[in-house]
């Protein structure tokens, strides 16, 4: 099958959780041999300040957001053999252990959706315009941005 | 035109949204920082961390060269933290 742009993709984001084997089930009726799923999820610990944290706020750009994963998802689309992508991202307070992003791809052979995953993953952390506070002792503190995310997209510079 | 803030910045300007009518000789998103820093301290305090702010016009990335209209929606936030 050639790479395209017209496969079945859906961007949600949302407070409500997610379930996996749901999202699975969906991403199976694409005609597909092989799902990637990737699962983020909430921290309890915070390793660069060495601290627990008791929870987590997400805030985000609403319809710029859409946008950008869209732009990320239709390149890994371009990319790879896939037959369907889901991005579900939370966004609200969440707790330590809570789920965050779900990033599932379908697609013939495994792979193309292990790359396309991971391809998604890497530009969503760096682009999508998603923003975390964590609070721990009725304190705030906005996470920092990561260098080692923006490293992690050099890899996928052709 | 529309201005958007978030995360930090949006807490050290006190809101999260805001009108204004761009002065004829504010042109692009250079212009309007130096138009803001000139308003009040706050947006000092901000702008001058400018390495720190990503910038988006009409919701899509853009630099401070972008040319800018009456009709846009500007936004400034911080690197992305997301996923």
């Amino acid at each position: 099958m050639d790479k395209k742009t017209t496969i079945p993709f859906k961007i949600k984001i949302q407070n409500e959780d997610f379930d996996v084997s749901e999202e699975t089930k969906i991403l199976r009726e694409n005609l597909t041999g092989a799902i990637v799923n990737f699962v983020g999820v909430v921290r309890g610990f915070d390793e660069r300040n060495n601290s627990l944290i008791d929870s987590m706020t997400l805030e985000h750009y609403p319809g710029m957001t859409e946008l950008e994963i869209e732009k990320i998802v239709k390149q890994s689309c371009e990319r790879w053999n896939i037959t369907g992508v889901t991005v579900i991202h939370r966004v609200g307070k969440l707790l330590p252990s809570d789920q965050i992003v779900f990033v599932g791809v379908s697609a013939k052979h495994r792979q193309n959706a292990f790359d396309s995953c991971n391809f998604i993953m890497d530009w969503l952390k760096t682009k999508a315009p998603f923003w975390k506070v964590e609070e721990n002792n009725n304190q705030k503190k906005w996470v920092d941005y990561n260098l080692s995310d923006d490293e992690a997209t050099k890899k996928w510079v052709v | 035109m529309v201005i958007k803030y978030f995360s930090w910045i949006k807490e050290h300007i006190g809101k999260s949204e805001e009108l204004i009518e761009l002065p004829d000789n504010v042109k692009n998103v250079s212009e309007l920082i130096n138009y803001l820093n000139n308003l009040n301290d706050d947006y000092k305090k901000v702008f001058v961390k400018k390495d720190l702010i990503k910038i988006a016009v009409n919701r899509t990335y853009c630099s401070v060269e972008t040319k800018i209209s009456n009709n846009d929606e500007i936004a400034f936030f911080p690197p992305v933290t997301g996923g």
